[in-house]
């Protein structure tokens, strides 16, 4: 099927330059930052449409997209929110209370975690350790780490991006894509 | 107070920048190896008695020695930045302020290693410090200590970093190599070991950030001045990445062979436990290292003090000791259920198994169930020998030691806390009895 997705000339000049960075015939090799760079190119989830036009980029077959996209718990499969609230929920986040949070934080959106809100604006996700053990418990917004969370400062946080945010946030944010 | 090597300047303002790191002495072991032999960098390395700092405490020096000289593949130096096991976050505190340390280290380990072409392979979630280091290279460029070359010293390196994308598997060095060539993270079959056959059929050499970050110190001081700190075979310092409940969660660096107690509950550490609670158990390597009751952890089975040393923690081996893996400090107050702190962890194997051998893909998920059956009030007493028979039929039966990481939490659970098992089920099952005997009286 034709499709009429492609990249913006800042987003393609990154591409090329991740691409140089393996040796010839290695491009396979850029597989994962450009998926990263289609993610925040084409709304925060990776469509069909998106993954065939980095196998086309790549030069390798669809498949080898797919089965890579859906390995990575980063990429996203369906269509989600402007802001995805990735809540870690592994050991030390869970013994420093992050079961609260995911609570709080359903309540609140009213909507479970896998679901986005009724507006568009926030997809609630769960996630395995961010590396962040000793902030705990913690959750991350597009490149944005969110630390030390209580109840309190998840109502300011929340606030503030329904405020301020027009644009869906991405994990490779869209302020390093320029050449 | 020990010897700061690796978190000497890090409340430096300004130290992410090229400037102020090179005020600071930085890049001085690159000068110093670009004098040298590479051979000769990789004999101070073995002299300083250097070992991963990424888990498995392998010797670096000798992971270097065995990389394939013969072939005329081109060589590769990998940073395993995927740090991603639970309870550890020194890589990216390390790398987020102390970018040119680590690029430093990684000039100095690819001289050593004959190396043209390096990599860092940071975990996807930490694309913030992709940013930051791909900064801090574009520097380095540009001061002339990466490209054609380097200083006028004949020797050229190019060094990238490489996102991933969410997969703890990912950390295992030949799982990365695959996802460094743009496929699933699924570990390798070894042997051929990555030194001979690794990133796209070539020699290569993958180690942890702050084993590479150790490199310019061990140059720059000298192997055998940097194997006196530290004691036996555990030389140098190690940062710890502290959290759960001790009042002050962070990053330390310390001496190896620091006494545990000290390290503990001193406040120049961890502080002690927080809230005035008592400290019931720790997992001290990291999420897969075996747990330990506290009195186990504070001295060993023979009533001697533990330090902080690979050997020390494993004193006992899996029977009354632990191990210091990645340096993951994870401590549990009295008020933790370690039957539920167990849940969490299998229910993370469970979810980051790769799924290509069935006794990790399946056994993980099995005890997941089980595990979630007992907290959820259905276990059966069976239960606990259940568990033990699954994870004594995954330890040993994998590609990757993934598996083993998933089953030493559970029998180490089992194994010093079968009690508490046993009291949960069994309060389970009084709830349930005397359920029973209100719907008779009442029917």
């Amino acid at each position: 099927m034709a499709s009429n997705l492609k990249f913006s000339d800042d987003a393609l000049t990154v591409a090329h330059k991740i691409i140089s960075r393996y040796p010839e015939g290695k491009q396979k090799s850029a597989l994962l930052p450009l998926l990263h760079l289609a993610q925040a190119e084409f709304g925060g989830w990776l469509s069909p449409e998106a993954m065939n036009y980095v196998a086309g980029i790549l030069n390798i077959l669809p498949v080898e997209v797919y089965e890579v996209a859906t390995f990575y718990s980063m990429y996203n499969m369906k269509p989600v929110g402007k802001c995805v609230l990735e809540v870690c929920r592994t050991g030390p986040c869970w013994l420093m209370g992050a079961e609260d949070i995911v609570k709080y934080l359903e309540r609140k959106l009213e909507i479970k975690v896998g679901e986005t809100t009724a507006d568009g604006m926030f997809t609630l996700k769960t996630v395995e350790c961010l590396a962040a053990c000793g902030t705990a418990p913690v959750m991350q917004v597009g490149e944005t780490y969110h630390e030390n969370l209580t109840c309190d400062k998840l109502d300011t946080i929340l606030s503030d991006y329904r405020n301020t945010v027009k644009e869906p946030i991405s994990h490779f944010a869209k302020k390093h894509i320029k050449s | 107070m020990g010897k700061k090597l690796l978190l000497e300047h890090i409340n430096v303002p300004g130290i992410d920048t090229y400037a102020v790191y090179r005020e600071k002495g930085g890049y001085a072991s690159v000068e110093k190896a670009l004098k040298m032999k590479p051979d000769d960098v990789v004999e101070e390395v073995k002299k300083s008695g250097l070992r991963g700092r990424g888990g498995a405490g392998f010797p670096t020096g000798m992971k270097w020695s065995f990389i394939d000289k013969k072939t005329p593949n081109p060589h590769y130096l990998v940073c395993n930045a995927d740090e991603s096991e639970p309870g550890t976050f020194k890589d990216r505190y390390f790398m987020q302020h102390l970018p040119h340390a680590l690029v430093e280290g990684m000039i100095v380990s690819s001289f050593a290693l004959d190396a043209h072409t390096a990599y860092i392979y940071i975990r996807g979630e930490l694309l913030y410090v992709y940013h930051i280091l791909e900064k801090a290279i574009a520097e380095a460029y540009n001061a002339g200590w990466l490209g054609k070359n380097i200083m006028g010293s004949g020797f050229d390196l190019d060094l990238y970093v490489h996102p991933g994308a969410g997969a703890y598997i990912c950390g295992e060095e030949t799982g990365l190599i695959e996802s460094l060539e743009g496929k699933r993270g699924n570990p390798r079959m070894k042997p051929p070991f990555p030194a001979i056959q690794g990133l796209w059929m070539c020699p290569t050499v993958v180690n942890n950030v702050e084993t590479i970050a150790a490199v310019p110190h061990i140059l720059n001081m000298g192997g055998e001045e940097y194997a006196k700190i530290g004691i036996g075979k555990s030389t140098g310092t190690k940062l710890i990445s502290a959290c759960g409940h001790v009042k002050n969660p962070g990053v330390y660096e310390i001496d190896l062979g620091l006494p545990v107690e000290e390290f503990l509950f001193s406040d120049e550490y961890c502080g002690g436990i927080r809230n005035g609670k008592k400290f019931k158990a720790i997992v001290a390597g990291g999420s897969s290292v075996p747990i330990l009751p506290a009195e186990l952890f504070l001295k060993n089975a023979k009533g001697e003090p533990r330090l902080m040393s690979y050997e020390s923690l494993a004193d006992g081996g899996f029977a009354s000791g632990t191990m210091m893996g990645s340096g993951g400090f994870i401590v549990m107050d009295e008020t933790v259920s370690v039957v539920k702190n167990l849940y969490n962890f299998t229910r993370f194997y469970h979810h980051e198994s790769c799924g290509q051998c069935s006794p990790c893909r399946e056994g993980t998920g099995w005890m997941e169930r089980v595990l979630h059956r007992i907290i959820d009030g259905h276990g059966k007493m069976s239960d606990i020998d259940l568990l033990w028979d699954v994870q004594s039929k995954i330890e040993g039966r994998t590609i990757c030691p993934l598996g083993d990481a998933a089953a030493w939490p559970v029998a180490s659970a089992i194994r010093h806390f079968r009690k508490e098992f046993e009291e949960l089920i069994q309060a389970q099952q009084k709830v349930k009895d005397v359920n029973y005997l209100q719907e008779l009286v009442t029917a």
